[in-house]
């Protein structure tokens, strides 16, 4: 085996048999599948438990929107708690009587709930609070506040009361908007941009954090061999060419094989758990729950089936997406922005006797690397804006930028041009950090300032 | 047939201010060892570098066995550099089976190598241990086996025994000198002058970036000897000083029982060894009669002195 294949090979055995690295092989597609389904986990579990709802409705305008679900069941106590003396409803006793009944809260609307916009009802309940049953409870009161008010406005300019459930169907217009990308060949796909900016943003980010987290790997790998003092010995052996580069590659495998076991493993637990945990979901099931209020309106068949429609497309949208490649062009950008960086933090790595000590250098690699990030995020929102175009061309952030941009057609000559300046770029910083790298490994106990590695840099051998 | 294992001919070589070798030239004879001597930052590890490729010179030539330095030679050199030191955190077996790989072995050879040096040194049980578990004076012993297990044939040890406690540093010893024995020649730079005297036989003394003394040990000593006798005496110690007049300087009697051991430095040039034997055997018997050879320690410091006041004049 040649030289650099031993270094590589050392490189690469040492850091996969790591615990570290096994924990967060591992651990990264747990937590990015949990991400993913925990929100689906979460809806079901909330509507599992099913729970009674004492209500003491003053306005009398409300008890019949609020129907009983699968998991709520609705009872008007108003009547129990009436006190025709005083000519209201007796809160005290009924917030007493809740402790022991079996209740899970009591749902009090005050008569002031129709008369205002922004009105307010209290649930009183001895359980932790419930955001599902509250945001279940604000959805019908509000649907009914809005008609209730409406019927009121209508009295008054003497229209007739069929007029309001026209005017809102009209209020509460729905408009899609379907991005339809058109193919080279002239072939319609439609798409969700919704979709596409979260997998772009995703796609970007994890490249700026692979960068960051396998050129600083780089750097403490040089430092390692600095302050333990093998470097002279393996520097009688190698060149430190051969070296450097040895230590860059071996590393590249390292998180080429992570971001790979990552895509599998991800990959495989989401498809596993969500045939296990959502084996009876069906997106147009969703619907009624969420626009029960709409049951209540003439036009009621109309909205859930457009929001059916809506999760539909949005699912065929993520099935459409062309996966491949985007992995291929990850690896590419992953390893051309890697290689750019990793030279860099090589050369600072050598300069300096301890970690401590690299602050100072990280400048030049931090700023970049951020600022891409920060033109990624507004790259999501106007993916072929000049900005965009302009920082996915640039080798320092093109690999963030333009991987923001992959989900949505970008025109092959953009990717072309980026992915040969990032090439270019990457072979002179290894270059450049080469020179200063072969100085920096055999120099200990000196502080050393920019002027210092221009000084490097010309040294002749 | 060439006699030479390394020549280096008028090596110069500058850092961005100053110059770290100025037109220094060595010859090591083969199967020889040869003491690379000189203060700190007098350009010897600069030197040694040059030598094991790490840096190349400005200007010169290095010659291994008769030919131009070039990569291939990095097999024929076993280096065991002052820093030194391994991986913490990988096991001791499997890191000196790297290294020896990048010296250009083949990973059998190695392992079979290796597996006699551990049980020579009777380390056997350290294979799978991880270096940060071993001391500094263990870490060492592994380091000077990954040095020699390719079997230079021109090895430099840069301050070996440094780490070593008295027993290790006999042993480590006891294998560079069995190391010449099998033919190796060996590059030996230290500050530590008794054992320059004990091992080396040729030295080169380095002070300021210039070549300032070479040569075998023994002639060195006896260019700088001065002329003192140290002499066993027995007789009338007391008559002495009657017999050596000005000519001669007592610097030590330490007289015995009749019998004892008197040193005499000789101040008129023109006297010499037989006047004074015949001066003293009139009051008593020689037993042994020896000019005083100095030791390298007194060498190093009154030759290192020496340029350093002259450069200061200039």
């Amino acid at each position: 085996m040649s030289k650099i294949g031993l270094i590589i090979k050392r490189e690469y055995t040492t850091r996969v048999k790591k615990k570290s690295f096994i924990i967060m092989t591992i651990l990264g597609p747990i937590l990015f599948a949990a991400l993913m389904i925990t929100p689906a986990i979460l809806m079901q579990m909330e509507d599992d438990e099913f729970k009674k709802i004492a209500v003491i409705d003053e306005t009398a305008v409300y008890i019949d929107v609020l129907k009983d679900t699968k998991y709520i069941e609705f009872t008007n106590v108003s009547g129990s708690y009436y006190d025709a003396a005083t000519v209201s409803y007796d809160l005290t006793k009924a917030k007493a009587d809740l402790k022991e009944s079996d209740y899970y809260a009591l749902l009090y609307i005050p008569h002031t709930a129709t008369q205002s916009k922004n009105g307010e009802v209290v649930v009183y309940s001895y359980n932790s609070p419930n955001v599902g049953l509250n945001m279940h409870i604000a959805n019908l009161v509000e649907k009914q506040t809005e008609y209730v008010r409406l019927q009121m406005l209508m009295d008054e300019f003497g229209l007739k009361e069929s007029a309001v459930d026209s005017v809102l169907s009209v209020v509460n217009s729905n408009i899609n908007v379907v991005t339809s990308s058109l193919g080279e060949d002239g072939s319609e796909q439609e798409s969700f941009a919704e979709v596409n900016m979260v997998l772009g943003y995703i796609c970007g980010f994890l490249i700026y954090m692979f960068v960051f987290m396998y050129g600083s790997q780089v750097m403490r790998g040089v430092i390692e061999e600095k302050t333990s003092r093998i470097i002279e010995v393996i520097v009688s052996s190698v060149k430190p060419f051969e070296l450097m580069m040895g230590k860059v590659i071996g590393i590249a495998l390292v998180g080429l094989t992570q971001f790979l076991l990552w895509v599998v493993l991800t990959g495989g637990i989401v498809t596993v758990a969500q045939s296990i945990v959502l084996k009876d979901y069906n997106p147009s099931q969703m619907a009624p729950q969420t626009m029960s209020v709409g049951s209540q309106l003439d036009n009621s068949g109309v909205v859930p089936d457009e929001q059916a429609m809506k999760f539909e497309k949005a699912f065929q949208s993520i099935y459409s997406i062309n996966f491949v490649e985007i992995i291929v062009y990850f690896i590419i950008y992953f390893l051309g922005g890697y290689l750019l960086y990793a030279a860099m933090f090589a050369a600072i790595g050598s300069a300096v006797d301890n970690e401590a000590d690299t602050q100072q250098f990280m400048l030049p690699i931090t700023l970049p690397l951020v600022l891409g990030l920060f033109v990624m995020m507004s790259a999501m929102k106007n993916p072929n804006g000049s900005l965009a175009y302009w920082f996915s061309l640039i080798p320092f952030t093109s690999p963030i930028v333009m991987m923001a941009r992959i989900p949505y057609e970008v025109p092959f000559i953009d990717k072309a041009i980026s992915v040969t300046l990032l090439i270019g770029t990457f072979i002179f910083m290894t270059w450049f950090a080469a020179k200063i790298y072969r100085v920096g490994i055999l120099m200990y106990g000196k502080k050393v300032t920019y002027k210092e590695l221009w000084k490097w840099f010309r040294y002749k051998n | 047939m060439n006699t030479y294992s390394l020549v280096a001919e008028n090596i110069e070589k500058k850092f961005a201010n100053h110059l770290a070798l100025d037109d220094v030239s060595i010859e090591v004879p083969q199967g020889s060892i040869f003491g690379l001597l000189g203060p700190n930052g007098a350009g010897k590890t600069t030197l040694i570098r040059i030598i094991n490729q790490i840096t190349a010179p400005d200007k010169g030539q290095v010659y291994i066995n008769g030919e131009k330095l070039c990569s291939k030679h990095i097999a024929d050199i076993g280096y065991l550099p002052e820093e030194r030191g391994l991986y913490k955190k990988m096991k001791v077996g499997e890191q000196a089976l790297y290294l020896c790989q990048l010296k250009g072995m083949s990973k059998n050879d190695a392992l079979i190598g290796l597996k006699l040096w551990f049980e020579k040194f009777e380390i056997q049980n350290w294979w799978d241990k991880k270096v940060e578990e071993l001391s500094k004076g263990m870490q060492q012993k592994v380091q000077f086996i990954i040095t020699v297990l390719h079997k230079p044939r021109l090895l430099i040890f840069d301050e070996p025994f440094s780490g070593f406690d008295p027993i290790n540093a006999n042993m480590l010893k006891e294998e560079i000198l069995e190391l010449k024995k099998n033919g190796s020649t060996i590059i030996f730079s230290t500050h530590n002058m008794s054992s320059v005297e004990e091992i080396c036989d040729y030295i080169a003394l380095i002070n300021k970036s210039k070549k300032i003394l070479d040569g075998s040990i023994d002639s060195i000593r006896k260019t700088y000897a001065s002329d003192i006798y140290e002499i066993n005496y027995s007789g009338y110690f007391n008559k002495l000083g009657t017999t050596l007049t000005s000519d001669y300087k007592i610097i030590e009697i330490n007289e015995t029982n009749g019998g004892g051991k008197i040193k005499v430095e000789v101040l008129n040039k023109e006297m010499g060894g037989n006047d004074l034997i015949t001066r003293m055997t009139n009051f008593g018997t020689i037993t042994t009669f020896q000019k005083h050879l100095p030791g390298m320690n007194d060498i190093f410091i009154k030759v290192v002195g020496d340029t350093n006041a002259i450069t200061e004049q200039n």
